[in-house]
């Protein structure tokens, strides 16, 4: 017996003129919690699709149990225990959870007949055997993500999974989901069952993984045993580059609220809400899904036409009803799913950038084409977008840059207040560390008043200098100042539920 | 799935239980036999053809190929088993759904060695099937006179006759009985067997079930094969139970089938549908149409109003697809 379940050696991937993986080694034990972390592009996506057999490497060994293997192809990874659970889960949402489970293994065995006796049986066990509540008739669409991600590892177990490789398991999932997560991820452990998580998110690697790689443009730059690392050195050996997290502390605002709300309510979701927003500040919304923290953003964005209570702009009350007049009103709201909600991603730059102010840049009936330049070439630098021109698709950037086209997007209509919906959702650690820097000097020098909600606490807590916590649709602390940490702000949203 | 797609069909039932009843009261000659009778003998080809549309849509694709398929195969082995004197009704059907098989193949064909958009593909596959046929064998109708005599005489089997007050005499037509037949064994195939979950699995999302291990290749040459070959069938079962062989029959029938289709709770955007529920949309249809005509409404008002139901339809799957989906 080896003392790894599986052994990469050397390995090494081009494509192209690429190199996405240069002699790149990585080994884990049987039953090990293994990170493997790198920011995007480090050649974490190509690992997984080597040991799962989608890309044959050019160069290298893989040993499973110590013996060489040759050339792995989905199948025979499959073969020998090895189950990926993409960040799209792979499950059918039109089918039941019990068929979605039963059809991996009923594949492998070749079966022509659905046995859906069998399927229910197994769907039951598994289930049980995870210690979870989901109803195998229910259609995995209707369930929510932390329920598809289960189905998810349940299927693979049902695979008779060795490994389960987890591609940014926790990237939609709530600090409770997180939670729930781990301790099964630690119930996989206790039953012999390897998990190589990939993520970039340090906590959480923190908190969870034995043993940790760290990839950076296709090299592996770090690896060891996850108690010799702290976030400091995962950061440093994801980046190159050492990030420091000095946090926002302006001095006390004094000028008059640029943004006030009193008795705000959205039915069924939030209610009685009094915010003040003053130039300068960030202030952070922090609470769980379904907390009314979304509603808020979007009532104030005139995507709540059933609002209640008072906004007070500059003093003057407003009433925004769409958002057009939002916008017109200097409000700009960055949604959390800057991708589906946001961005025409087959177009450029330039035309997402400058999408919103199309009407002012006329000329007569026609665009004024230089002025449009104008203003795209200048936000195009102040944003610092890494792309080889404006005329740059928005679909190809990764998601930093797409998120800075989207900030520059909204700057460009002139905003005083700008809502930001997890902002660095899906962002490597660089990026949002850019990220930040340009929201909070927009902050600080333009005197934009910001409003931040996240479910990311530690961002919240370096870049705000007011914290909201907010519960069932009401706000039930703010944290100033010192009162400002993590602990505090996850130990009020524990005893919320 | 199976909760919810019972409690769509039961809501397409409970429609087309109320049609009934409304349509009876307007016109009491609805519940007559002689007009039953005639209404299950009209579901029986478009219901044919609609077990091969069913089963496209849920694959995520759509077929408006497959009338233009029904009548090449019927007009060509007509054609043939008028030149070579041949009469018999086994060969025939077999004849008529293997070209039905080889047509639908070429739909396979194209859509899934390039990866082309259904829609794009059939309308093309139709409209070459079509004039190839008008151009290889003329546009001559091939009448009762000329028709093979076993051919209708097959298609003139009545499970029951009833005899009226007047004397006449109405059969409702053994057709129905392949009808019923074949949809059973659609039913049990997506049902039961991996290769009909696989195309469910494959209108859900195609990456998902290459993924899961199927052979989603094999799905699709299936799925259009068998279309095809269900079309060929009903055209030569169309034939013999009219009686006559035209080769601009079944013009503009695509529109009807895929709105019984949608009618019976299919999802425009693949993964579900239902056999039932699709019987009971051809039915419905059916029946609309066939009271709009004892209404003496005019033809081309029908074609108004199976337009308003395919949009209608449509809007309302595609509505409730959406909110599952969100």
């Amino acid at each position: 017996m080896s003392e790894y379940l599986i052994e990469l050696n050397n390995i090494g991937k081009r494509f192209g003129g690429v190199r996405a993986l240069d002699g790149v080694s990585l080994a884990i034990r049987p039953g090990e919690i293994h990170c493997l972390a790198g920011e995007n592009g480090s050649g974490k996506s190509t690992i997984i699709k080597v040991i799962s057999g989608i890309y044959t490497p050019e160069e290298g060994e893989i040993r499973i149990d110590g013996h060489p293997v040759g050339r792995l192809d989905p199948i025979k990874a499959v073969g020998h225990g090895i189950q990926v659970i993409y960040q799209d889960f792979s499950l059918f949402s039109n089918l039941t959870v019990a068929e979605n489970l039963a059809l991996n293994t009923y594949l492998l065995e070749g079966r022509r007949h659905m046995d859906w006796a069998r399927a229910h049986r197994m769907a039951r066990e598994v289930l049980s055997r995870l210690g979870v509540s989901i109803d195998p008739d229910a259609e995995v669409g209707s369930l929510a993500t932390s329920g598809r991600q289960i189905v998810a590892i349940a299927r693979a177990i049902l695979a008779k999974a060795r490994l389960i490789i987890m591609d940014e398991p926790t990237t939609a999932l709530t600090r409770h989901e997180v939670d729930a997560l781990f301790a099964i991820t630690r119930d996989l452990q206790a039953q012999g069952i390897a998990v190589l998580f990939v993520s970039h998110k340090m906590r959480e690697m923190l908190e969870i993984s034995e043993r940790l790689t760290v990839f950076r443009n296709g090299r592996k730059v770090a690896e060891g045993m996850m108690r010799d690392f702290d976030e400091a050195a995962i950061t440093r050996a994801m980046t190159g580059l050492e990030l420091t997290d000095e946090p926002y502390r302006p001095a006390p605002p004094t000028a008059p609220a640029v943004l006030e709300t009193r008795g705000l309510g959205v039915p069924g979701a939030v209610e009685g809400v009094d915010l003040v927003l003053r130039p300068g500040e960030i202030v952070g919304i922090s609470g769980l899904i379904g907390s009314g923290r979304t509603e808020l953003a979007r009532a104030l964005f005139g995507m709540e036409p059933a609002m209640r209570g008072t906004i007070l702009l500059n003093g003057a009350p407003v009433h925004p009803r769409s958002v057009q007049e939002a916008i017109a009103l200097g409000i700009a709201y960055v949604p959390e799913d800057r991708l589906t909600e946001g961005l025409f991603l087959p177009q450029s730059i330039e035309r997402n950038l400058t999408v919103s102010i199309l009407d002012r840049l006329r000329r007569g009936l026609f665009l004024d084409r230089s002025a449009l330049r104008q203003r795209t070439d200048a936000m195009f630098s102040a944003m610092q977008i890494a792309a080889p021109s404006a005329e740059t698709p928005v679909g190809h950037l990764s998601g930093g840059n797409a998120q800075r086209v989207m900030l520059g997007r909204w700057l460009l209509t002139g905003a005083r207040v700008l809502i930001l919906n997890g902002p660095t959702v899906g962002v490597d650690v660089g990026s949002k560390a850019t990220i930040h820097r340009i929201i909070r000097d927009l902050a600080l020098r333009e005197g934009l008043a910001v409003l931040m909600i996240s479910d990311d606490v530690p961002e919240l807590v370096t870049n705000c200098n007011r914290i909201h916590v907010m519960h069932r649709g009401r706000f039930v602390a703010e944290l100033t100042g010192a009162d400002m940490s993590e602990t505090r702000i996850n130990d009020t949203l524990k005893t919320l539920t | 799935m199976n909760k919810i797609l019972q409690s769509t069909e039961l809501a397409i039932a409970c429609v087309l239980l109320l049609a009934m009843v409304l349509i009876g009261l307007v016109n009491p000659a609805f519940w007559g036999f002689d007009n039953l009778f005639s209404l299950a003998k009209s579901n029986v080809v478009i219901g044919i053809m609609a077990l091969g549309v069913l089963l496209v849509m849920i694959s995520g694709g759509i077929d408006v190929s497959f009338p233009a398929f029904a009548v090449a195969a019927l007009y060509i082995v007509v054609r043939a088993m008028v030149a070579l004197h041949y009469d018999g009704v086994f060969l025939p059907f077999v004849a008529a759904a293997l070209i039905g098989l080889v047509l639908g193949a070429f739909n396979a064909l194209i859509i899934e060695r390039f990866r082309m958009i259904p829609l794009i593909v059939t309308l093309g596959t139709a409209s070459i099937t079509r004039g190839l046929l008008l151009g290889l064998l003329g546009s001559s109708i091939v009448n009762i006179n000329k028709m093979p005599k076993e051919l209708i005489a097959f298609g003139k089997h009545d499970l029951v006759t009833v005899e009226a007050a007047n004397g006449a005499t109405y059969g409702l037509t053994a057709m129905v009985l392949v009808y019923l037949g074949l949809g059973l064994a659609m039913h049990l195939m997506l049902r039961h067997t991996m290769i009909g979950r696989s195309v469910y699995a494959y209108g859900t999302d195609p990456e998902a079930a290459r993924r899961a291990g199927f052979n989603t290749r094999r799905t699709i040459w299936f799925v259009y094969c068998t279309a095809g070959m269900l079309a060929g069938f009903a055209g030569m079962l169309h034939t013999s139970m009219i009686w006559q062989a035209n080769p601009r029959d079944f013009q503009g029938l695509e529109l009807d089938v895929i709105a019984a289709v949608v009618l019976g709770g299919a999802s425009i955007f693949g993964g579900r549908g239902s056999v039932l529920g699709t019987l009971i949309g051809v039915f419905m249809l059916v029946m609309v149409k066939n009271s709009l005509i004892l209404l003496k409404v005019d033809t081309t008002w029908q074609r108004v109003v199976v337009g308003l139901i395919i949009v209608a339809a449509t809007a309302i799957t595609a509505w409730r697809d959406r909110k599952k989906l969100a």
